[in-house]
């Protein structure tokens, strides 16, 4: 049983996510489509706090919203003039991406709401249980070390894709 | 009154049927890029719902997202750096200008 300061907080995150990406991706200026996203980006952050992942919520806010956030503001300023009216971003082929949308929607929640209910009791649909809390030792344990379910190997490799992006950044954007 | 699974993966399924919207219909390379992110974190609160409830024991989903997050990072910086130099060389980041590379 969820407290009731939970699921109000629950409902307002929820709709504002909804509201925000409604906008986000039908706003008419691309500076306000990108702060509507930041905003989804904070509500899913909230989400993980509430579902328990401290770690995941943090890493949310650093990353997407201090880092990418920033990149995509820098990069609409590049490439924008503040006063330049015609380079907006007008739909198109509006009906297409309606019936894709709207679909698409339409048969992921017909999956979700006909999903069988798992033999031993209902956990899909059930009520949370308690997980164990998730500390900063066993994430660190999770992440550096090379037993079975733990990930040095993919951390690595997330190491060496990262430093191919940044020569790959350096040497697509510089100057010629 | 409970809040189960269906309650996290319904906000993101309209999530991601919104970026799939704004995936079509946008004109501008920018704002495709933000209707990609937003695909991408529907995916990523699908990953932690579906651990959070199922495998509450286990830390899975959550690596998968972090793992997810750091990509996605990477992939929009090097984005970001492509959109620039379209813009250098074509002057705006308008799709429908930039056939050059079409065929």
């Amino acid at each position: 049983m969820d407290s009731v300061g939970n699921i109000i907080l629950y409902f307002i995150v929820a709709i504002s996510m909804l509201v925000f990406s409604v906008m986000a991706v039908t706003s008419k200026k691309i500076l306000r489509a990108a702060t509507y996203l930041l905003f989804v980006l904070l509500s899913t952050a909230v989400f993980y706090f509430q579902l328990g992942y401290q770690f995941l919520g943090a890493v949310q806010i650093a990353v997407y919203a201090g880092g990418i956030m920033v990149l995509f503001v820098f990069s609409i300023l590049l490439t924008h003039r503040p006063d330049d009216t015609s380079g907006s971003i007008e739909s198109h082929r509006r009906v297409a991406g309606v019936c894709g949308s709207i679909l698409g929607a339409a048969l992921l929640l017909f999956a979700l709401f006909s999903m069988p209910v798992t033999p031993e009791g209902g956990s899909l649909i059930g009520v949370l249980q308690a997980g164990p809390d998730i500390t900063m030792k066993m994430i660190g344990e999770t992440l550096l070390s090379t037993e079975k379910y733990h990930y040095l190997l993919p951390f690595e490799a997330v190491s060496v894709l990262l430093l191919a992006c940044i020569i790959g950044g350096v040497v697509v954007a510089r100057k010629r | 009154m409970d809040l189960g699974i269906l309650w996290y993966l319904v906000p993101s399924v309209l999530m991601f049927a919104c970026g799939v919207y704004g995936f079509v219909t946008r004109k501008n390379l920018i704002a495709i890029l933000i209707s990609l992110e937003l695909m991408l974190n529907a995916a990523d609160l699908n990953f932690v719902a579906f651990n959070r409830y199922l495998f509450p024991g286990m830390m899975e989903g959550m690596v998968f997202t972090l793992f997810a997050i750091a990509i996605a990072a990477a992939e929009t910086a090097i984005a970001i750096a492509i959109i620039i130099n379209i813009y250098r060389v074509v002057g705006n980041t308008d799709i429908n200008e930039v056939t050059k590379m079409k065929f």
